[in-house]
């Protein structure tokens, strides 16, 4: 727990902090574009671009191993995986666009086509006996382990540029993903913006393939996204959200990954990811589980109170158990079911309530189907006071003292 | 000549037809059903399952990595439609979230695990190993009628192909139900034709498909047959049965090209070793999609008529 806590505050060594960081800034910049690539109903084509960087990665492992004897140089390796990705991103525009395809018939034959090509590739490259083919088998499910700290170095980099190139061209990504037709008088290509939208999601993806994985880089740009869908409806602070959440995730999972020689890191990041995202589920103040628990028992505590209320108003006698306990709480009745004052007067308010209510779903039925909740919400909750007072004209003869 | 086909490539390129086919037939409703992804997340999904089952019972024996990989599959499908209600996401994105999420605890399981004395890893799970499931006891023809060598025939065989048969009756019994709950469920509830309950049926399916050959060739394969042969077939043909009959003539095509080309193609020309022969079948059957997007005769579909006029 000590090692834990010394590699979360950046205390063990250079290289360790370079990582973190790198996979922090990582993680952000993939959340961040995972969020307008949500928006705009894509996720998935991130999984055909991370399995199209496969051959890409080991023709230029190879060609660079036949040249210099050490295929193991990050940056050409981005190079070819940015190629063959990129190759495989045309692929499945082109097939959706010119075949009668669908999207996701295409990038399933782009995601399994290329990745089965890279498998052929590699088993070349295991063939070469250079004895250095490990350097490329960390790009399979991800490995920070004796990562150089000029790889860290470039990942950081790399991911910081895309982030900035993401936080520009964040108002044009906005107007794509929300209204084409606005986007498009505003004089925004959407053809340029979608490019560039798949782009910086190719750019981070092949940036993130040494710390997270090619088969598990795209879950950094889709589980934060969704998760930060929970907290917000609104698409800035979404992408906000998202960037810190992937943060987090990345920055924890490369820690721990760096404590022990057999913690993989693209693993431990995703599974950190899905942490956070089941507590956005949970926890979330908007629609997480237990606020809508929360809201749904507040609900039912009115109903049984109403129904309790309109029933001593009618002289009933109350069987339920639920309803007896809410209206004791309340002090509406004492221990032996009698009315308190409190009680009584109560019951004069929901009586009045119910006969504003029947009214109204007289006078105007049509309203009053449309009100959704009518008889349970409060009608001066539902209804503005200028109708209420109408409704109150109406009842005059029986109205109740306010 | 023979003896070495016999011992060293028959049951490999047996095994490569049977999961293709397999694969290929309930490929053809997933892709006309836009969901060409289930396969792909199936495929990630057993990985958690089968290390599962390893851990509880310490064999890699079918029945418990089948029970594992099938509940890890319920557990995925179950999981997505939680995550689709209650996000209020896209179904592509709940499915994102569930599949690296149980693929990456199949990872984490299996690195923290001791499978050194099985064939269990990352890489097997991922491509397989075709070329390992060789038949030491078929030495000539004559053993394919020897009770005694057929007896030492890989497991796989016999199972992938009880697995084809299966797949094949389901597809045949209910092949009312299932084409017409592919191309109008509305139409299908209202006759009576539970389009729910075919589209259930449809997705274990696919899960048996993809869990017994992934055990044999590894997810890359069963990936790439759900969704190539039949979407080839697709633009060859507008009716349902040509379209399964191409789609299975386009996964033996990929089988036995792809398997040849891995075994054979590198010392023609010139290396010393093979390549691998799950990755080359993906390749050669998206080769063929290929040329069916460019010459398929049925390539344009409706949307492009609607366009024209």
């Amino acid at each position: 727990m000590n090692t834990f806590l010394s590699a979360l505050f950046l205390q063990t060594g250079y290289n360790t902090a370079l990582v973190a960081v790198g996979a922090a800034l990582l993680g952000a910049s993939a959340g961040a574009i995972g969020t307008f690539v949500l928006l705009r109903k894509r996720s998935l084509v991130s999984d055909a671009i991370s399995h199209a960087t496969l051959p890409g990665l080991c023709l230029a492992f190879i060609l660079m191993a036949l040249a210099t004897g050490d295929g193991r140089w990050i940056a050409g390796l981005m190079i070819g995986a940015a190629a063959s990705a990129g190759l495989g991103l045309i692929l499945v525009e082109w097939v959706t666009r010119r075949t009668r395809l669908t999207e996701d018939a295409a990038i399933g034959a782009v995601l399994s086509v290329f990745f089965g090509l890279g498998i052929v590739l590699l088993t070349v490259i295991q063939s070469l006996e250079t004895g250095r083919q490990a350097g490329i088998a960390g790009y399979l499910v991800g490995s920070t382990a004796g990562m150089l700290r000029s790889e860290a170095e470039t990942i950081a980099i790399a991911a910081l540029i895309s982030g900035m190139a993401i936080f520009a061209l964040r108002r044009p990504f906005t107007l794509v993903c929300f209204d084409q037709e606005y986007a498009a008088v505003r004089g925004i290509s959407i053809r340029a913006t979608d490019l560039a939208m798949m782009g910086l999601l190719l750019a981070t993806t092949v940036i993130g393939l040494k710390v997270a994985g090619l088969v598990l880089i795209v879950a950094l740009t889709i589980i934060p996204p969704v998760a930060a869908r929970f907290w917000t409806d609104r698409p800035e602070p979404m992408v906000i959200i998202a960037s810190m959440l992937g943060a987090i995730a990345a920055y924890i999972g490369a820690v721990i990954s760096s404590l022990d020689r057999g913690l993989p890191t693209g693993a431990l990041i995703v599974l950190v990811a899905f942490g956070l995202f089941v507590l956005s589920m949970l926890l979330s103040p908007r629609r997480g589980l237990l606020a809508s628990a929360l809201k749904q028992r507040a609900f039912q505590i009115d109903v049984h109170q109403r129904q309790g209320l309109m029933a001593l108003a009618r002289g009933e006698a109350i069987h339920d158990a639920f309803t007896l306990k809410v209206l004791k709480r309340r002090g509406f009745i004492r221990a032996d079911g009698v009315a308190t004052l409190a009680g009584r007067g109560a019951v004069a308010e929901v009586m009045r309530d119910e006969a504003r209510w029947s009214l109204y779903r007289k006078l105007y039925p049509d309203d009053a189907a449309t009100a959704g909740l009518a008889g349970v919400t409060p009608i001066t909750d539902a209804l503005p006071d200028d109708i209420i007072a109408e409704l109150d004209r109406h009842l005059t003869p029986h109205k109740v003292a306010t | 000549m023979s003896n070495e086909f016999m011992q060293l490539s028959l049951v490999p390129l047996l095994i490569g037809i049977l999961s293709a086919v397999a694969c290929a037939l309930v490929g053809n409703f997933l892709v006309l059903r836009r969901q060409s992804l289930i396969g792909d997340a199936v495929s990630h999904v057993a990985l958690p399952g089968i290390v599962g089952a390893f851990l509880i019972t310490g064999t890699l024996s079918a029945g418990p990595m089948l029970i594992g990989a099938a509940v890890a599959a319920i557990v995925a499908v179950l999981l997505i439609e939680l995550i689709r209600k209650i996000g209020n996401v896209e179904p592509g994105a709940a499915m994102g979230v569930v599949f690296t999420t149980l693929f990456a605890a199949g990872v984490l399981l299996l690195e923290r695990t001791d499978t050194s004395k099985v064939h269990l890893d990352v890489e097997h799970a991922l491509y397989g190993n075709l070329e390992s499931l060789i038949w030491l006891a078929g030495e000539s023809w004559g053993s394919l009628f020897d009770p005694a060598a057929l007896a030492e025939l890989p497991p796989q065989l016999p199972r992938l192909a009880i697995v084809l048969i299966v797949v094949a009756a389901f597809i045949t019994i209910f092949w009312k139900e299932l084409v017409i709950g592919t191309f109008d469920p509305a139409f299908a509830e209202s006759i009576g034709a539970r389009p729910t309950i075919t589209s259930y049926a449809l997705i274990i399916m696919v899960a048996i498909a993809a869990v017994a050959a992934f055990d044999a060739v590894g997810s890359i394969i069963v990936i790439a047959m759900f969704i190539c042969p039949p979407a080839a077939a697709r633009l060859m043909t507008d009716r349902m049965g040509p379209q399964i009959a191409w789609s299975v003539v386009f996964a033996v095509l990929s089988a036995i090209i792809g398997y040849v080309l891995a075994g054979y193609g590198p010392l023609w020309l010139g290396a010393r070793s093979s390549v691998s022969a799950a990755g080359m079948i993906a390749t050669v059957s998206g080769l063929i999609l290929f040329l069916c997007c460019l010459v398929g005769p049925r390539r344009r579909g409706v949307k492009f008529a609607a366009n024209r006029t």
